[in-house]
């Protein structure tokens, strides 16, 4: 993690962290509370954690992508739109990724 | 996990799982490479994906990291996007609740999306299936998601460094995000959580130590649960008028 604070120790912290967590939250339940039922609401929110937090971390990178200084870019965004709709309508993941990486390239040659 | 019934049970979640491989492997490369190209080491990168084994997590993990985001921002990030894994462990209790304490961790350890979605899915059919055979099952399912999943780090780790400079790597990210998204945009809930979560993502950015995404992910995460139990009351009321 060349230049940021994550060039060392910190790095394994995350690591370790991460590992830690995650296997609380999938433990969780099977180790700790057992059989005793979630309140409705909370499983109703924990059901759109995942298309709740990943289209927010997405957004950014894609309308101010790094790589061109944070300017928006036709191509990127071109990329993106393919990737969404091939994955929306084929529903398959390794498909839409297919998509996405075919229409960068190419864009991205031609410009 | 040596009788008969668990044995059969083995081979029937291998065979189910198996194309989920295809899936889990090119995944896997991707993080390899992007990690390789972040300047992690190796040895970082395989352990941290085969401690984690929750390709999402570990990717907006290193996204934050590399965004110089504070600790907590990174680890509260990282862990909100496997919630759903909390989930999960919930709908395997009453399966597994009567395993011993170390196969449950083992079951724990080894739940991803992929063998969760075919458990959840054989399991709560209508036939009665006895723990040995729910956890032969689940053992086989295992076998094409996470070793797959830590080869395919592996190899994207080694091969990452004899990618061309001019391949714009940079969006390998946002690019496998949505794909892992977009299927999974069933109901007008999920689009709508979403969509809002990517608004706020884009109206809060200016904030600093990345809290736009804590905003996103919150906001999201209501407007899915608000937007699902409107739709189910439009629904009942349609159908009490049919």
């Amino acid at each position: 993690m060349t230049g940021t604070q994550y060039d060392g120790p910190l790095l394994w912290v995350v690591i370790f962290g991460l590992a830690l967590g995650s296997f609380g939250l999938r433990f969780l339940f099977l180790g700790v509370v057992g059989n005793r039922p979630m309140p409705e609401w909370v499983l109703r929110h924990l059901r759109y954690t995942a298309v709740a937090v990943l289209p927010g971390l997405v957004a950014p990178m894609v309308v101010w992508p790094a790589a061109t200084g944070g300017e928006p870019e036709p191509v990127r965004l071109t990329a993106i739109l393919a990737t969404l709709v091939t994955g929306l309508v084929t529903k398959n993941m390794t498909l839409s990724i297919i998509a996405g990486a075919v229409v960068l390239g190419l864009g991205l040659a031609l410009t | 996990m040596s009788s008969p019934t668990s044995r059969s049970a083995f081979f029937l979640g291998l065979r189910e799982a198996l194309p989920m491989a295809l899936v889990v492997f090119p995944f896997g490369m991707v993080f390899g490479v992007v990690a390789t190209e972040a300047g992690l080491e190796l040895i970082e990168t395989m352990v941290f994906t085969s401690a984690v084994i929750a390709g999402a997590s570990q990717l907006t993990g290193l996204h934050l990291m590399q965004d110089a985001a504070p600790l907590l921002i990174v680890l509260a990030s990282a862990l909100a996007v496997n919630l759903r894994m909390a989930m999960y462990s919930a709908a395997l209790t009453p399966h597994f609740g009567q395993a011993s304490l170390l196969r449950r961790a083992l079951i724990a350890f080894f739940t991803v999306d992929q063998n969760y979605a075919l458990c959840a899915k054989r399991f709560d059919g209508p036939e009665r299936l006895s723990l040995g055979w729910k956890t032969g099952y689940f053992a086989g399912t295992t076998v094409p998601t996470a070793p797959f999943w830590i080869s395919g780090t592996l190899l994207g780790a080694l091969v990452g460094d004899a990618i061309p400079e001019w391949l714009p790597l940079d969006f390998a990210v946002p690019i496998t995000f949505v794909a892992l998204i977009a299927p999974g945009l069933r109901t007008g809930a999920h689009r709508g959580a979403a969509l809002v979560s990517a608004m706020l993502a884009l109206a809060f950015a200016w904030l600093p130590y990345n809290l736009g995404l804590m905003v996103a992910g919150i906001g999201g995460m209501m407007t899915g649960a608000q937007l699902e139990l409107i739709l189910e009351r439009r629904k009942l009321k349609k159908e009490g008028l049919a």
